[in-house]
């Protein structure tokens, strides 16, 4: 495989610190070195072939029981975990919020200690507040694979970006990524921002400043609030979802209309970009708010790559947290 | 007359800490004497080797949850978390359900510490009705009937109007209003300090400007009302700047920090374990020097607990759990600690934990040790080292931030009215009520002196 070139030195510390405690689960980008990524872009690739085959299904976790916790609405997530996981044979139990004794108020550590008690191998957890993963991590003596939590982190998804843009260009090294949109209320950012940076790319952000995490001074990235000034820099523009919801608790833009005006992925602001640059989106997409309807479409646009490469990338880190274990 | 004897002890006296033999005949100190000086018919002799005789420690911030929330906390578990931690006098938090907004709760919550008899309970009063915000509670009977606290702590009086007023009625009846500083418009949503940390941990942020709004406001009000306030658990750099100038202009502002704010900071949410999570939150490590200056310098009058008993339940997750943290039982070592690494002197420490807050909620004057006072006592064993262990807390909620911990420093007695009511080497007896240690005595404490005085209490 190629040079993931690692400045591991650059990563934010809040990331660091969760190396240690649970090291048999991944809740944070921060979880993997440069080896561990590596393994899992290695995996990815030889799952992909997997996939192409008739039969696209291996016995690698036979026996292996996930629980496949969602307490937060998912498509994407939800499904590629569940499909991975049936690609690799274990049986698969998916729990979300509203069909669960949750709804019935019964704790979140009570339903996850029942499940375990039931005989789970591992847990895929999505919840909508940050950290749930890190307390399941601390009350289940199995690994626990962070779906997505909150604001704070979404690993997997980040995983999915970098195998999406390795199997494009073969390494990351010096690329230079532009995030766009809402930093502060994204997991995605988060996750990728360490990740590209452990890649060996140069990661710069662009939002309004009531979009931007409070300390993003002390992270791995420049900070713009030029996006036409950008763009033409950019190797990856890589799009965050802007949601409505946002704006009704907390007005962080006047208007939809507005935002898109200034930080909306354009027809027009596509055409500034170099030949070679890409555009991704984590998904789901506001088309007419952060990107417009016709570049998603465009050739230059990853976001099916994304979503196709989920299935292969979920498989890899199943089998590298899950097949193991006793 | 029974007498005590307290002996080998350093005693913090009006000259200074001198080693001394104390003595107790009935509720009051009667002598101060040579160590080892015979007295005559000592019933009861206390060896203090190695321990600082305090004055009683006064907490004026404590949730003891009934009625209302027993199952974190009940006035009796209370008072003997406070006991263990060498408090005398608790001043009562109103945001029980039903709110002590009312001379009826009021009454109750006294009765009880009656009954727990081991620490003296100032039910503090609610500023509005129901804690709700709009209009003001019945103060003038609550005032009649004692209380000289007043705060919907928990949260702040939110209507300047309302607050004006309260400054404005609650002074002219003699009382105090405690504001609880948060402009809660700005911290709709959040779960902990806004910073670096939260940005990172993806945790909505309550940024310090919104406690240093309220200190701002309350400081004007209290300048324009000519009257006092009390400004609780200040947390941030700027709130101690605010409070420092008000004190040099001569506004009346007095103002209490937490033990969790002297010692914690924010990178202890990175591992998302609630315990971890107050309001007001653990701020920086430069807002947390400023408070330890503040402490020290006398801007911040006072050490006051927050103590803030909560059932595992409701600490299990950061964004569902309630906030506040244990106190009681673990403050003055917390404390002591500033003051041995030199960052607090001895008298502030004194002042800060027992002769101020005392003055601040109309309590009895109380200060160095001397003959003639009422022998409330905190006998502190300075150099005995201990792990926290939430499961030996006397208090019954277990939701300590410093367990693990290694401390210096411990209770050793604590003597309410000349009664030892606390032992440490001395555990929950047989056939005693669970949670009680062996001195704690049946009868109800025998406060003679002390305003308010507790009602109800038996002979």
């Amino acid at each position: 495989m190629s040079d993931y070139s690692a400045s591991s030195d650059h990563v934010p510390a809040g990331a660091m610190q969760e190396i240690s405690n649970h090291p048999r689960s991944l809740l944070a980008m921060g979880d993997l070195d440069v080896h561990r990524l590596g393994e899992i872009l290695t995996l990815t690739q030889e799952f992909r072939s997997v996939l192409r085959r008739p039969i696209p299904k291996v016995p690698a976790l036979r026996g292996k029981t996930i629980a496949n916790c969602f307490f937060e609405d998912s498509t994407r997530t939800r499904c590629s975990f569940e499909l991975a996981a049936k690609r690799l044979s274990a049986d698969v139990i998916t729990l979300t919020e509203k069909g669960s004794s949750l709804s019935k108020s019964e704790s979140l550590r009570d339903t996850v200690r029942t499940l375990e008690c039931m005989g789970v191998d591992g847990f895929v957890v999505r919840h909508h507040a940050s950290g749930v993963p890190a307390r399941i991590a601390a009350w289940v003596d199995h690994p626990v694979i962070n779906g997505g939590d909150g604001a704070h982190e979404h690993p997997t998804q980040a995983l999915v970006d970098l195998a999406t843009l390795i199997e494009k260009w073969g390494s990351l090294a010096g690329a230079r990524v532009l995030i766009v949109g809402d930093v502060a209320h994204s997991r995605v950012a988060r996750s990728n921002v360490t990740a590209f940076t452990l890649a060996g790319a140069s990661v710069s952000v662009c939002a309004p400043p009531t979009l931007l995490p409070p300390g993003i001074e002390g992270w791995p990235v420049t900070v713009s609030e030029d996006l036409d000034a950008e763009i033409p820099e950019a190797d990856v523009v890589y799009l965050l979802r802007m949601q409505q919801e946002r704006i009704v608790d907390d007005p962080v833009v006047p208007s939809l209309c507005e935002y898109a005006r200034g930080f909306g992925f354009t027809e027009e602001r596509a055409r500034s970009l170099h030949s070679e640059a890409v555009v991704m989106h984590p998904g789901p997409m506001n088309r007419g708010v952060e990107i417009a309807a016709s570049v998603a479409d465009l050739p230059i646009s990853l976001v099916e790559k994304q979503v196709s490469n989920g299935v292969a990338v979920r498989m890899a880190v199943l089998y590298l947290f899950f097949a193991g274990i006793p | 007359m029974s007498v005590t004897v307290v002996r080998n002890g350093q005693v913090c006296s009006s000259t200074g800490v001198v080693n001394a033999d104390l003595v107790i005949e009935g509720e009051y100190i009667s002598s101060l004497v040579e160590p080892g000086t015979p007295v005559e018919a000592a019933a009861h002799v206390f060896d203090a080797s190695g321990c600082l005789l305090l004055p009683g420690l006064v907490d004026m911030h404590v949730h003891l949850r009934e009625p209302g929330d027993e199952e974190a906390e009940d006035i009796r578990s209370g008072c003997a978390a406070a006991v263990a931690g060498g408090f005398t006098d608790i001043v009562a938090m109103p945001n029980t359900h039903p709110p002590q907004d009312s001379v009826g709760v009021v009454e109750f919550v006294r009765e009880a510490a009656a009954r727990a008899g081991l620490c003296r309970v100032h039910p503090a009063g609610c500023v509005t009705r129901a804690r709700a915000g709009k209009e003001l509670a019945g103060i003038r009977e609550l005032a009649e009937a004692g209380v000289v606290i007043f705060t919907d702590d928990g949260d702040p009086v939110r209507d300047s109007r309302i607050m004006r007023r309260a400054l404005e009625y609650v002074g002219f009846l003699g009382g105090l209003v405690a504001d609880h500083c948060e402009d809660t418009q700005l911290t709709d949503g959040a779960q902990m300090n806004e910073g670096e940390v939260s940005g990172w941990l993806g945790l909505a942020g309550w940024p310090s400007v919104a406690e240093e709004i309220f200190v701002a406001r309350d400081i004007l009000l209290a300048e324009y009302t000519g009257s006092r306030v009390h400004l609780q658990h200040l947390s941030t750099a700027g709130a101690v700047r605010l409070v420092r100038d008000a004190k040099a202009r001569g506004v009346m502002v007095s103002a209490e920090v937490t033990p969790h704010h002297l010692m914690l900071t924010d990178e202890k949410a990175t591992e998302y374990d609630p315990v971890f999570k107050v309001n007001p939150p653990l701020r920086t490590a430069a807002d947390r020097a400023a408070v330890r200056l503040g402490l020290a310098d006398g801007t911040i009058d006072i050490v006051a607990t927050d103590h803030a008993p909560h059932t595992p339940e409701n600490k299990e997750e950061w964004t569902e759990a309630r906030c506040g943290m244990l106190g009681l039982e673990t403050a003055l070592p917390l404390v002591w600690d500033l003051h041995r690494k030199g960052d607090l002197t001895l008298e502030r420490l004194v002042d800060a934990m027992s002769s101020r807050p005392a003055h601040l909620a109309g309590l009895e004057p109380r200060g160095p040790l001397a003959a003639g006072q009422r022998a409330d006592l905190c006998v502190f064993d300075m150099e005995h080292e201990w792990v926290v262990d939430p499961s030996g807390f006397h208090g019954k909620s277990r939701n300590t931030p410093y367990e693990g911990m290694t401390c210096t420093g411990r209770v050793r007695y604590t003597f309410v009215d000349g009664r030892p009511v606390f032992h440490a080497d001395e555990k929950v007896g047989e056939n005693k009520r669970p949670g009680r240690t062996a001195f704690l005595v049946e009868e109800g404490v025998a406060s003679e002196g002390p305003t308010p005085r507790m009602p109800g209490r038996k002979k």
